[in-house]
């Protein structure tokens, strides 16, 4: 088997982390292998992590998820990392389907797995979360030219390759955006793998609220452009 | 007739001009830069004065009154500086990542 690595970033998660890091666990990843990064929280996330037996790396300060995963992705690689998957630390993502999201690296068929919720029917999706997601997907459209079924999915898996060459540079919740505009930019293989996201009344209330998106759009047309 | 108008923005601009003069002298701007801020405050002095003075650029700019010119020369001298100030917030930002990322590997090692 690869030697996979599961980067975790983690923002004020002290609820969820605990759970995320035993279901991966319970999977059979080692802990030495699922890297949570917490982020600057000030709950208690990375004792949390910790005492669930994950490998804990801490930012000082808040520096937003991209950053987060790239710390955590740096890490994987100097330890030799094969698979490098970004699981969400909120409980949305299913351990289980981790090895359905690796399976397009191991069989060499994709250097990168990126995760759609919208390609099973059994993620209960809330209908403004749906409507941005798709604004999301057509806004990927003409940014980058790359048509995919959902474009906002923390959960994706790498090749060791791929991991090398997509060099995220947006600190926060742009990584997304970046990371498809390199893939298509690099000319990297890719896979779609239905994933089922959970929508718990915990995950919508910490999750991204719409208006953010508009934000997020500007800061991409931003740094593409100007920076 | 001098206003106290022109007295307190008189007052201001020796300021200004004696700051640019000692950072230039401290090293902390060029010769060019100092030049440009002399020229710059000597005309708003200028201005100041003789406000008839800004009419034929005025006509030139096809502006209403010359007064005006500087309003809005000064608008976007506002929007260049603002944007400046975002590409150098985004430089020191990246900058604090790379810090924050490298202490967060090196620490776990
Ligand atoms: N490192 C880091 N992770 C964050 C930050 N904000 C959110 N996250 C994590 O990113 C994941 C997804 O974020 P979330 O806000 O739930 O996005 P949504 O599910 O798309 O609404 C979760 O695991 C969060 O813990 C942050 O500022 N820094
Ligand atoms: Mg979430």
């Amino acid at each position: 088997m690869q030697k996979t690595f599961i980067v975790i970033a983690a923002y004020n998660e002290e609820r969820s982390i605990s759970d995320v890091v035993h279901g991966l666990k319970k999977e059979g990843y080692h802990g030495r292998n699922i890297i949570v990064v917490d982020d600057g929280s000030n709950d208690n996330t990375f004792k949390e992590a910790q005492k669930a037996g994950a490998t804990v790396l801490k930012h000082a300060i808040n520096r937003g998820q991209g950053a987060a995963l790239r710390t955590g992705m740096d890490y994987s690689l100097k330890h030799k990392a094969e698979i490098i998957v970004h699981f969400d630390a909120d409980g949305q993502h299913n351990p289980k389907e981790v090895k359905d999201i690796i399976q397009p690296i191991i069989n060499k068929e994709a250097d990168v797995a990126l995760g759609s919720r919208f390609l099973s029917k059994k993620s209960d999706v809330p209908l403004i979360k749906r409507i941005v997601l798709k604004m999301g997907v057509v806004f990927t459209f003409i940014f980058s030219g790359i048509w995919l079924t959902d474009t906002h999915n923390g959960f994706r898996a790498f090749s060791r390759k791929a991991a090398e060459n997509i060099e995220i540079t947006q600190d926060k919740m742009e990584h997304a955006s970046e990371i498809i505009d390199l893939i298509k930019l690099k000319n990297i293989k890719y896979r779609e793998i239905p994933v089922t996201i959970k929508y718990t009344k915990h995950s919508m209330e910490k999750g991204q609220s719409p208006l953010n998106s508009i934000r997020i759009a500007a800061r991409l047309i931003w740094t593409k452009f100007l920076r | 007739m001098i206003s106290i108008l022109q007295i307190i923005v008189t007052l201001f601009i020796v300021f200004a001009l004696s700051r640019a003069i000692f950072r230039f002298r401290d090293k902390q701007i060029n010769l060019l830069e100092l030049v440009f801020w002399c020229l710059l405050w000597i005309a708003a002095g200028v201005v100041l004065f003789i406000p008839q003075a800004t009419n034929p650029i005025a006509r030139l700019l096809n502006v209403g009154r010359g007064i005006d010119v500087p309003v809005y020369l000064s608008i976007v001298l506002l929007f260049y500086l603002v944007f400046r100030l975002y590409v150098k917030l985004d430089s020191i930002n990246q900058n604090i990542t790379k810090i924050v990322r490298e202490v967060a590997i090196k620490k776990k090692k």
